[in-house]
C-alpha cells in the first residue's frame, strides 16, 4: 500500500463534495458529470450555459493547479489508444444509459439516499473491478 | 435569462473549479491511480475510497440541510431525478459504465479534467466517450430518445 495517499485523497474528496454542495445549494442542480456533457449533446439546449460554464471550470482546476505548482500532472495512462476509444464508448454509452457515473450516482446520489444511486454505484464498482481483474490478472498474466 | 440565472453561471464556473481542482489533488485524475484502486489483486491503493468518503461527508449533512430549504438560492426550484424505479437500463448502464471504467482508469470527470495533460490515450478515450454518449442519444430504442431528452431525470 506504498501507493495509498490518505491526506490528498481527503483533502481532494472534501473538495469534490463542495462542489456538489454549492452547485445543488444555488443552482438546484446535480452535480453529475456524465449528465452535464450529456445534456449539451441533448436535442433541447435551454441549459448550454451553465453546462459549459461548469465544464470551464472543470478543466480550470488542474490547469490552475499546474500553473501555480509549476509541475506537469502525473496523469499516466496503460490503455493503448485502441482499448481507450473502447473504454471511451462503453463509458459514454453506459453512464447515459445507467442515468449516471461516479459523481453523479456516487458523490450526489448516495448523498440523497437514492436506492437507484446506491445500485449503480456497487454494480459499477464491482465490474470494473472485476474487469481490472481480468485484464491485469488473467489476460495480463499470460 | 434573469439577473439569478447570470449569477448561477458565476457559482458553476467556481463549482466546475473546486471539482477540477478536487479530482487533481486527489489523484483521481491519473488512470494509473484509479486503477490502483480497482486492482484489489495488486498492489491495492484505497486512496479512491477515501476520496468517496471525504465527498460523502460533505454532501451528506449539505443536502440534507439544502433540500430541507424552499428552493435553492438562484432558481425556482431544485432539478431532482424523478426515477426511483431499478430497471435493466440502470442495471446494464452501470455495468457497461464499469468495463469501461476498469479498461482506461477513466469516467467522465477525470477524463474530461485529464484532457489538459494532452495524452494521445486520455484524449482517444474522450472522443470516444462523447461518441458514445451521442450513439446512445440516437440510438432508436424504445424510450431511449425520452430519457436523453428530458436532462433532470439523469443524474
Amino acid at each position: 500500500m506504498e501507493n495509498f495517499t490518505p491526506l490528498s485523497a481527503l483533502i481532494g474528496g472534501c473538495l469534490i463534495g463542495l462542489a456538489a454542495t454549492l452547485m445543488l445549494w444555488t443552482s438546484g442542480r446535480i452535480a453529475g458529470i456524465s449528465g452535464i456533457l450529456g445534456g449539451l449533446l441533448a436535442p433541447v439546449n435551454s441549459d448550454t450555459a451553465w453546462r459549459v460554464c461548469f465544464l470551464v471550470g472543470l478543466i480550470g482546476g488542474p490547469l490552475s493547479y499546474m500553473l501555480v505548482s509549476g509541475n506537469a500532472l502525473d496523469i499516466v495512462s496503460q490503455a493503448s489508444p485502441m482499448v481507450s476509444i473502447v473504454a471511451g464508448l462503453a463509458v459514454g454509452f453506459g453512464t447515459r444509459l445507467g442515468s449516471g457515473c461516479t459523481s453523479g450516482h456516487g458523490i450526489c446520489g448516495i448523498a440523497r439516499f437514492s436506492a437507484r444511486s446506491f445500485l449503480a454505484t456497487a454494480v459499477f464498482m464491482v465490474s470494473a473491478i472485476v474487469t481490472v481483474y481480468v485484464t491485469r490478472h488473467i489476460l495480463g498474466a499470460s | 435569462m434573469n439577473t439569478k440565472n447570470w449569477a448561477v453561471l458565476g457559482w458553476m464556473l467556481l463549482s466546475g473549479f473546486l471539482f477540477g481542482l478536487g479530482l487533481t489533488i486527489s489523484g483521481m485524475i491519473n488512470p494509473q491511480k484509479v486503477i490502483g484502486f480497482l486492482d484489489l489483486a495488486g498492489n491495492w491503493d484505497p486512496s479512491l475510497a477515501l476520496v468517496m468518503a471525504a465527498g460523502l461527508a460533505v454532501t451528506i449533512p449539505a443536502f440534507r440541510w439544502i433540500l430541507k430549504q424552499e428552493r435553492p438560492l438562484f432558481d425556482s426550484k431544485f432539478f431532482l431525478p424523478e426515477k426511483t424505479d431499478i430497471d435493466l437500463k440502470l442495471i446494464s448502464g452501470a455495468t457497461l459504465f464499469g468495463i469501461g471504467w476498469g479498461l482506461a482508469g477513466l469516467c467522465p470527470g477525470p477524463a474530461l479534467a485529464a484532457a489538459v495533460a494532452l495524452d494521445e490515450s486520455v484524449l482517444a478515450f474522450l472522443g470516444a466517450m462523447v461518441a458514445g454518449m451521442l450513439l446512445h442519444r440516437f440510438l432508436p430504442a424504445p424510450g431511449a430518445f425520452s430519457a436523453s431528452a428530458n436532462n433532470e431525470t439523469t443524474e
